[in-house]
């Protein structure tokens, strides 16, 4: 059984002087205990999406169920079972860590100590924390104490909308680490991110861009479906290596990659003395020069330009 | 050749109350640098950025930017910075024209060179067509790439970035560094932070805060070498991992 | 001084280009103008009195006329026995009770003197001295025509009785308007702050993704406002009461009773309120300007609805303001039972019912 379906879904906002396609024929499957990832920047749609699987939104046409509920007609169904957490913190800032999940466990007719075991391993991070007023906690202990109140009835699918988005570096990693710890709980994860890098620690993504998904598959094979060899380049002066780079006929594309510049030629029968060849011709100094295999970023972007 | 030396701190402390959020920072930014500023949330970035921009007088320790007094000539300051952050960019009510022509003015640039330079810009960014666009409509990209423009739009000494290119998709995040290298190569020196590991890379040199304390400053290569890091990504977490402080 | 210029004319282009704020600064100066011009006057017109005439002769049928023909007064009912008077106030139709003592005419020409009973409703005295005073004006120019070349004049006296409120306080009408005042503000505006802010901090997203019904979502935000503004209304009385010297004459539990019910249409303004604005400043401003202007200039207690040109007093009838208003004066100031104010409270009931069904039919189970 399919814990989400969604099927040739369809949203639309604005006026009829300007109508904004936020969402342009979706359509994926997240089989049960699934961590699924939604990767795309900002403005890709994820947060449309999200909303219509809780059942907030409406689409325009088009139809999902969430564990074989239908999302229009079922809504109620579906808004006893899943777990939320939204794009934007959306906890009581007035009232404490304690009082958030007593009031949330409640609502949803259940007790902390009923579900305990279920969040035991967040909350012991920010249960020092619990009599202080949920405003005064930093992104991250807000993120631990959000899901905490997402996950405190047992849901049996969680949507989490962007939940690592503006949280530091350290608690990111945290994060995903107790994600896929409740996966061993058997909970059907729905995440979406724009960190490329996140995709890779998800069982399959589906890469979003402009309301379009552009690839669903598990992130080794959509990096094996990568088309073309990718070189990895790098020199004294890597602005200027970029921008030689670029004016190399043979470049596909070239885009930088931190350290690295991640070069596609052409031709991919290029031997490695051509490209080195070209880049001593334009003065180019320590220049490292490698194959190497494409991360979820650089599908991201062929996949964009593909489009 | 001894390089301009725009930005100078030395000690630069900042407290609010009993809490020490800048701890005796101290570091040399040159003209045409540049210089990633990085840290968790917490860490006193911001408080740091707020000093140097004007927005804060300092507890005490010394700096200079664009070579006027962190203490006394605030508005001197202002008037040769360019300042864009993630959160605040552009009026979103406002077209494209009407946003530039606003900085402009602000700025006290002559109706000819905004003119001009609005001409420029636009052809660069390839938004000559959008420029009576209300500004809310656009991408965020190109909100993003349009508000760094207009903050280098009077060609200040300095331009300080505040995680500019959060969310963005990564061709677009691409397209801003190039804007960002262009930038410097004209000379203005870029102070910026980010979130985006592979975007320490980018820079100069990189210092990274933790707990309101400089705990690392170096070019990218030297910092891995340091640290027996592969990557700026692993640095960073080796940094952060020690904080104490984690209240934002 | 460009940067000046360049900065006003963006805040220029920020106003004009939302509408809320251009329907504000334009179209409520407006209103409010031709409200506060037009119809809102302490001056008295068409006040509703009634007439005990116990002569019925020549001379008491000329003054009634007289009366009658002024734009200040309109005989709304001839009353047959003295019993009529009190009825007459208590059903609050009319402002006045002009009393013609039997043999009126008679009196005049062999005494050269009579008398005429002014009774006013005093519970509004700013009102009743303005009415007892155009009253006795009247009459005075009635007695000068008679008068003419006479040697000896004709006295017509007016004794004047102001019912309810014999020292005229000006408390005794001032009280329950701020009662009305102070509940549409607390638990109208208030209970609609408080849904919006949720809509606002983005909870409510996660609370309509729960098992939590709307109804109960609905009326725990209202409960506490209505205990609040209960406790309210019981400060209100004892202040009153003890320091400002307002009776309550009638019984007070019909007045919390009253109260009460009052209080559920005003929390049932605020939900309604709360489905179709955002955020919480709209929804206080929405609140302010369509609660709280309405209470104040049309509920009765500033300015006499009867005065109003027609338009405004029927608009007037759907201030709920203006009902409570009514049965505060009749149960505080004037001592009536249910019986008088039965109407008012039955108008009340449905005001209440019809919100609260509006606003638990549109209340949003998504977002949009």
């Amino acid at each position: 059984m399919n814990a989400i379906a969604v099927n040739n879904i369809f949203k639309t906002y604005g006026t009829k002087k300007e109508i904004i396609t936020a969402l342009n024929d979706i359509s994926f499957d997240v089989k049960q205990g699934e961590l699924f990832g939604i990767i795309g920047p900002d403005g890709a749609g994820k947060t449309s999406l999200f909303r219509i699987l809780t059942t907030l939104l409406l689409a325009e046409s088009g139809t999902a169920t969430v564990d074989e509920y239908d999302i229009v007609k079922d809504y109620k169904q579906i808004r006893n079972r899943v777990g939320y957490m939204p794009g934007k913190f959306s906890l009581y800032q007035d009232l404490s860590v304690e009082e958030n999940l007593e009031f949330f466990a409640t609502i949803f007719g259940t007790s902390i100590e009923e579900n305990y075991d279920l969040i035991k391993e967040i909350y012991v991070q920010i249960e020092p924390f619990k009599k202080r007023r949920a405003g005064k906690l930093s992104g991250g202990m807000k993120q631990k104490l959000a899901l905490c109140c997402a996950l405190i009835h047992k849901p049996s699918v969680l949507f989490l909308d962007e939940p690592t988005t503006g949280v530091d570096a350290v608690s990111r990693k945290e994060f995903w680490d107790m994600l896929k710890n409740l996966k061993k709980q058997g909970i059907t994860i729905l995440v979406s991110t724009p960190y490329m890098d996140e995709a890779a620690l998800c069982d399959r993504v589906a890469l979003i861009q402009s309301g379009k998904i552009m690839s669903i598959d598990t992130p080794e094979n959509i990096v094996a479906a990568f088309k073309g060899q990718l070189w990895a380049v790098r020199s004294a002066d890597m602005y200027r290596l970029l921008k030689d780079l670029k004016n190399y006929s043979n470049t596909k594309s070239c885009n930088s990659f931190g350290e690295f510049h991640h070069l596609l030629l052409k031709n991919n029968d290029t031997s490695e003395k051509e490209i080195l060849d070209y880049l001593h011709e334009h003065q180019h100094k320590d220049v490292e020069l490698k194959k190497t295999q494409p991360n979820i970023e650089d599908c991201f972007m062929q996949l964009m330009s593909n489009n | 050749m001894e390089k301009e030396i725009v930005i100078q701190a030395e000690e630069l402390t900042k407290k609010f109350g009993d809490f020490i959020a800048v701890n005796k920072i101290s570091f040399k930014v040159e003209k045409g640098e540049i210089f990633g500023f990085l840290g968790a949330n917490g860490a006193g970035k911001t408080t740091a950025m707020r000093m140097l921009c004007g927005l804060s007088i300092p507890s005490s320790g010394k700096a200079n930017v664009a070579g006027f007094d962190v203490y006394k000539q605030t508005e001197h300051i202002k008037q040769n910075i360019g300042y864009m952050s993630q959160k605040f960019s552009l009026y979103e009510d406002l077209t494209v024209k009407e946003n530039i022509r606003f900085y402009a003015g602000i700025y006290g640039m002559s109706k000819v060179a905004i003119k001009e330079k609005m001409a420029t810009l636009l052809q660069q960014l390839k938004m000559t067509d959008e420029e009576n666009s209300l500004v809310g409509s656009l991408p965020l990209g190109w909100k993003q790439k349009l508000a760094f423009s207009v903050a280098i739009l009077h060609e200040p000494k300095i331009v300080f970035l505040d995680e500019p290119t959060g969310g963005v998709d990564p061709v677009t995040r691409r397209e801003f560094w190039n804007l960002i290298y262009d930038a410097a190569e004209k000379g203005i020196t870029v102070f910026v932070t980010t979130h985006y590991m592979d975007e320490a890379e980018y820079c100069g040199r990189v210092s990274i805060m933790v707990d309101g304390v400089i705990e690392a400053l170096d070019t990218p290569a030297n910092l891995k070498k340091t640290f027996n890091a592969s990557s700026m990504d692993d640095v960073f977490l080796q940094l952060a991992r020690g904080a104490k402080r984690s209240a934002d | 001084m460009k940067q000046f210029i360049i900065f006003v004319k963006k805040e220029f282009y920020h106003i004009f280009r939302d509408r809320k704020s251009l329907l504000i600064i334009f179209l409520m100066p407006i209103v409010q103008i031709i409200l506060f011009g037009f119809a809102l006057t302490n001056e008295i017109k068409n006040s509703n009195i009634a007439v005990l005439d116990n002569s019925k002769d020549e001379a008491t049928t000329a003054i009634i006329q007289r009366l009658n023909a002024s734009r200040y007064f309109n005989v709304f009912e001839n009353l047959k026995t003295q019993a009529d008077i009190e009825s007459a106030f208590k059903s609050g139709n009319v402002r006045m009770v002009v009393v013609f003592p039997p043999n009126f005419r008679q009196s005049l020409l062999h005494s050269n003197k009579a008398q005429i009973q002014l009774l006013a409703d005093a519970s509004d005295p700013n009102t009743a001295t303005t009415i007892t005073q155009y009253a006795s004006s009247i009459i005075g120019d009635y007695q000068q025509g008679l008068n003419g070349q006479l040697k000896i004049p004709y006295q017509i006296q007016p004794e004047i009785r102001m019912l309810y409120n014999p020292q005229l306080k000006g408390t005794y009408n001032f009280v329950p308007g701020v009662m009305a005042m102070i509940l549409i503000l607390i638990a109208a505006m208030m209970t609609s702050v408080a849904i919006v802010r949720e809509k606002e901090i983005n909870t409510m997203e996660v609370i309509l993704v729960s098992p939590l019904k709307p109804l109960l979502f609905i009326v725990s935000k209202a409960i506490p406002y209505i205990f609040l503004s209960l406790v309210n209304v019981i400060t209100i009385l004892i202040v009153s009461v003890a320091i400002l010297d307002v009776p309550i004459n009638g019984s007070l539990f019909l007045l919390m009773a009253e109260s009460l019910l009052f209080i559920i249409t005003a929390v049932s303004l605020g939900l309604m309120i709360s489905n179709f604005t955002k955020t919480q400043q709209e929804a206080q401003m929405f609140s302010l300007m369509s609660l709280l202007l309405p209470t104040l200039l049309l509920g009765g207690f500033m300015f006499p609805i009867e005065s109003m040109p027609l338009p405004l007093q029927i608009v007037s009838n759907i201030v709920p303001s203006k009902w409570f208003f009514l049965i505060v004066k009749d149960v505080m100031i004037k001592g009536l039972g249910f019986s008088q104010v039965w109407k008012e409270t039955l108008v009340l009931v449905g005001m209440s019912l019809f919100l609260l069904a509006i606003s638990f039919k549109k209340f949003k189970i998504r977002l949009s």
